[in-house]
């Protein structure tokens, strides 16, 4: 009955055999960031992505809500749809369910999904739609001009708040994690490589896949993810989560806790077998989860990779199973039959 | 004893009783009887929102009542003649309602001091001689119910519980009504439950055996089949029908239905219809909420599907964002609104035509939505169709009004016959349409100012839409001033031109002054009260809009026609507004707004003060 998904994200959806290449997915349409932000090098990776699989283009669909990022789908020529202000994923929902011949994207941002669009974000996770959403976390709102985000840390000081912001960030990892989602991930806007092995992944994932990707916003909170860039200091604060390695970084490494928890510790102060072996694929999330909580306080050590990525039923897999049910017990719909259904009576 | 047997025309019946006496099901009982027998009939629950408010209190009171006739009617009917109170709440909530000498059949065994005193009464009004100017039949239906039962293996609560069932029996014998529908009925209910269903069907005929023997009923009554037009009818109510048509709109527009619903009084039950045939491709998504629901439908819409999404004036207000977007990207879409009393939470189980204006404007800028409005029970079908038609045609956000009254009511029904329904099927774009094999997704028919509606999966068709002002043609995103102000006035002209038909006007002898208007469900009371005036020789004319906008063409001329236009509303005079502006015509408003629909008497009277003053 329930289908086996794990390697088939985007099995339904039609293949090419035209070669593609980047330009294949570039629209004539002027883009219109501010030079230097990092919205340029995530779309980079995305349309020189998008060839390697192979998919017809005309069954791609990019849907944002509202926000910088949210331009994204005017500037890939596939299908787009700029939507309103945190509402993607519930538009996304929608098509993805109808449509399982369709790779669906969500384009959004930490204002976008995770204030405005919370309560979208969180159910579309918890159903697993077939859906790969892309949550350009800059810690900032950008289009209205600077005020502190849902993913802004306390005390920051923008044009809202200028004694400093009083509300605790979410940590979007841990958020999706509690809402139940199917697969998790970060990449940095930096990386092209590391951005593109997660949305490698993140596609042959069927179900949602949620991809928080580090994006810098060199108008309003520039350098917010220095420490991952710097040549000085990256290798050693970066914990790579790669399924059956060892989670290290050049000079720390993951290592259970007395109390039951996780806790990183210089690499050369324990053996290689007592650092953890990260199991993306384990149905018990509290190990992705105490990964999510690593990087507080920020920037000391920061995972980077897949969190957690989890076979399960996907909404609309199972919406389309119910369609199917009900002709096989009830035959296809017929109108006469249901319009008699009740009591009738005749009049001559 | 042959008890005699007087004819009726016609009857109301209203069955009253505490939220967790099953008056509800004991009416549709009654109804399916009534449909059964051949009676054109007309219904009108109503019920607490709270789902058990504290028992034997005045919020607490359920009621359903039934008119039914040997010819056919337009309303549940004004006055009760016959009140079943199951307890001393029940007959204080509806002894208002009842004229002097009709009947009250009371459930003597609720008539306790503790039941009295929960409402107020100082004695009891079965002995005081206070119910004097009304026939009163007093039963002790708990007590009876339970001797009847004493072979079931039942517990006395248990036991008790059947009394609406014996209520049913009763009414049945007094009415001739049939009864193996009620019996096959209560067998399936309660399949898994053999004993109950068995308990059920002899507290049933325990209460027809008690009719034909006791002499507290000397008389019972029949009401001959109506003389209906003929074909196959069922009994429907306004929500089951409009979750036909829906279903029926997929079909006939050859596109997969897909609704977006959050659970709300009093649409709910569109959603609870709908997601049971699945068998007809639909797909039925509960969302998170009224905006998950809108925004899900759109994103199907989208897509190629028949997008729907179903609510009430509070997520209609929730939901407005989502239909502006629809608006701007200019793609088809049914919100169904379901009204009921408001502002804010209101009256949730009561009626109300007060979201007339919302749905015309309530939405940031210049937004036009069509706006269609189903007049009857059974008319949600046709108007279901009827909306996805100029949905689908016209690639636009449309709303349909219902209300409570409508949802809840219900009405015989004559079935159409499938090969009578609407084609209304419309082609995907499949080709550019522009030059150098371009395509230009907002370059519109020169007829019908439609965009065209190319869904993904359709290859060198890629295109990219938003809530962003598009340039005319090719959509790509534009802030030139002359260019918005086009797109405004082309989207309000394409609304404007839907092709609506004309108003049609009721005048036999076409020499009325007085022309009498309305929209939506006040057709039955307004349409009973101009009976009511031309029986007795009052010369009046009717018209019913279907259509709110675009309004039909004929609508001014027909309104000019008149020396005085009356509108009553169930609203505080939405549609009087609007064509007072737009034909600058002195519409008369008569305005209640009372959760509940018209009577026609009162109609009647207000019609009649119209015809005599100068």
């Amino acid at each position: 009955m329930t289908e086996l998904v794990n390697g088939k994200g985007l099995s339904l959806v039609p293949k090419t055999d035209v070669k593609q290449t980047l330009k294949d997915f570039k629209s004539d349409q002027e883009v219109r960031w501010c030079p230097g932000c990092g919205d340029y090098a995530i779309l980079a990776a995305v349309q020189s992505f998008l060839p390697e699989l192979g998919l017809k283009r005309e069954n791609i669909v990019f849907v944002s809500g509202i926000g910088c990022s949210s331009r994204f789908p005017y500037y890939l020529n596939t299908y787009g749809f700029h939507s309103i202000h945190g509402r993607a994923p519930a538009i996304a929902t929608g098509l993805a369910a109808s449509r399982p011949d369709l790779s669906v994207w969500v384009i959004t941002g930490d204002g976008d999904a995770l204030s405005i669009g919370g309560n979208h974000l969180i159910h579309a996770l918890r159903r697993n739609v077939n859906l790969n959403i892309l949550l350009f976390n800059n810690r900032i709102y950008g289009l209205t001009k600077g005020q502190y985000s849902p993913t802004s840390e306390v005390g920051k000081i923008t044009k809202s708040t200028p004694m400093g912001s009083l509300d605790k960030p979410f940590n979007p990892i841990s958020l999706a994690i509690g809402a139940e989602a199917s697969f998790v991930a970060r990449t940095i806007d930096s990386d092209r490589k590391h951005l593109q092995s997660v949305l490698r992944e993140a596609t042959a994932h069927r179900g949602t896949s949620l991809v928080e990707i580090y994006q810098n916003c060199n108008i309003f909170n520039d350098n917010a993810f220095e420490p991952l860039k710097d040549p000085g200091v990256r290798d050693d604060i970066t914990l790579r989560l790669e399924h059956g390695q060892p989670i290290v970084s050049a000079s720390k490494a993951v290592v259970r806790a007395a109390n039951g928890g996780i806790k990183v510790v210089a690499r050369d102060s324990v053996s290689e077998g007592e650092i953890l072996v990260h199991d993306a694929h384990s149905p018990d999330p509290s190990i992705a989860f105490a990964l999510s909580r690593l990087d507080e306080p920020a920037f000391e050590h920061v995972p980077i990779g897949v969190f957690r990525s989890v076979d399960r039923p996907t909404y609309d897999g199972r919406m389309a199973e119910q369609l199917e049910e009900a002709a096989a017990q009830k035959g296809p719909g017929d109108l006469s039959e249901l319009l008699m259904g009740g009591d009738t009576w005749r009049i001559n | 004893m042959t008890k005699q047997v007087q004819q009726l025309d016609r009857v109301i019946i209203r069955f009253a009783g505490d939220s967790g006496d099953g008056m509800q099901l004991t009416g549709d009982r009654f109804t399916a009887g009534t449909a059964e027998f051949g009676n054109d009939l007309s219904t009108l629950p109503n019920f607490p929102a709270e789902i058990r408010a504290p028992a034997g209190t005045l919020p607490g009171v359920s009621s359903f009542q039934l008119h039914f006739a040997d010819h056919d009617i337009l309303t549940p009917g004004d006055a009760p003649n016959v009140l079943v109170a199951m307890n001393p709440a029940a007959l204080k909530a509806n002894l208002g309602d009842l004229p002097r000498g009709s009947d009250i059949i009371a459930n003597t065994d609720e008539f306790t001091k503790r039941n009295l005193q929960k409402v107020g009464y100082d004695a009891n009004p079965l002995e005081d001689d206070s119910l004097r100017e009304w026939r009163v039949h007093a039963v002790p239906l708990t007590s009876l119910t339970v001797k009847a039962l004493e072979g079931f293996d039942l517990s006395k609560k248990d036991a008790e519980r059947s009394k609406n069932m014996f209520a049913l029996g009763l009414l049945s014998w007094l009415y001739h009504r049939p009864t193996d529908h009620t019996i096959k009925f209560l067998e399936q209910k309660f399949a898994k439950k053999p004993e109950i269903a068995k308990a059920n069907i002899a507290a049933f005929q325990a209460g027809w055996n008690y009719g034909e023997t006791t002499e507290s009923f000397s008389v019972s009554y029949e009401v001959k089949p109506a003389r209906l037009a003929p074909g196959v009818y069922r009994n429907i109510s306004g929500n089951q029908a409009l979750a036909y048509g829906l279903i029926a709109a997929g079909v006939q527009s050859k596109l997969p239905l897909f609704l977006g619903s959050y659970p709300i009084t009093p649409a709910s039950d569109i959603l609870h219809e709908l997601s049971k045939h699945k068998q007809f491709g639909v797909r039925t998504f509960q969302a998170e909420d009224e905006i998950a629901g809108v925004g899900a439908a759109l994103g199907a819409a989208f897509g190629g599907a028949l997008g729907v999404t179903t609510t009430s004036g509070p997520g209609v207000a929730l939901k407005s964002e989502t239909i502006g977007l629809a608006v701007t990207t200019e793609l088809p879409l049914i919100i169904v609104d379901v009204q009921r009393a408001g502002p804010s939470t209101g009256m949730p189980t009561k009626t109300e035509q007060t979201d007339l204006l919302m749905a015309m404007y309530g939405r940031n800028g210049e937004s036009p939505v069509p706006i269609v409005a189903p007049m009857s029970p059974s008319d949600c079908f046709d108007a279901a169709i009827e909306a996805a038609r100029i949905a689908v045609k016209y690639r636009t956000p449309v709303m349909l009004l219902s209300d409570g009254y409508l949802a809840n009511g219900s009405e015989p029904w004559r079935l159409p016959e499938i090969s009578d329904l609407p084609d209304i099927s419309q082609e995907f774009t499949t080709a550019p349409n522009g030059e150098d094999g371009q395509f230009l997704p907002f370059k519109r028919d020169t007829e019908t100012l439609a965009r065209p509606w190319a869904i993904p999966g359709t290859p060198g068709l890629e295109h990219r839409i938003g809530g962003i002002e598009k340039a005319d043609g090719t959509g790509n995103i534009s802030y030139d001033p002359d260019n918005h102000d086009l797109m405004v006035r082309t989207r309000a002209a394409k609304i404007a031109g839907i092709d609506v038909p004309d108003l049609e006007v009721d005048d036999p002898d076409g020499d009325a002054k007085v022309l009498v208007i309305g929209w939506g469900s006040t057709y039955g009371p307004i349409a009973a009260a101009v009976r009511r005036i031309r029986r007795v020789g009052g010369k009046v004319a009717q018209a019913h809009f279907r259509h709110l906008n675009p309004l039909p063409a004929n609508t001014g001329e027909v309104l000019k026609r008149y020396d005085k236009v009356l509108l009553p509303e169930i609203n505080l005079g939405q549609l009087a507004l609007l064509l007072r502006a737009r034909y600058l015509v002195d519409v008369i408003s008569y305005n209640r707004v009372r959760g509940l629909p018209f009577k026609a008497e009162e109609l009647a009277g207000v019609i009649q003060d119209v015809i005599d003053s100068d």
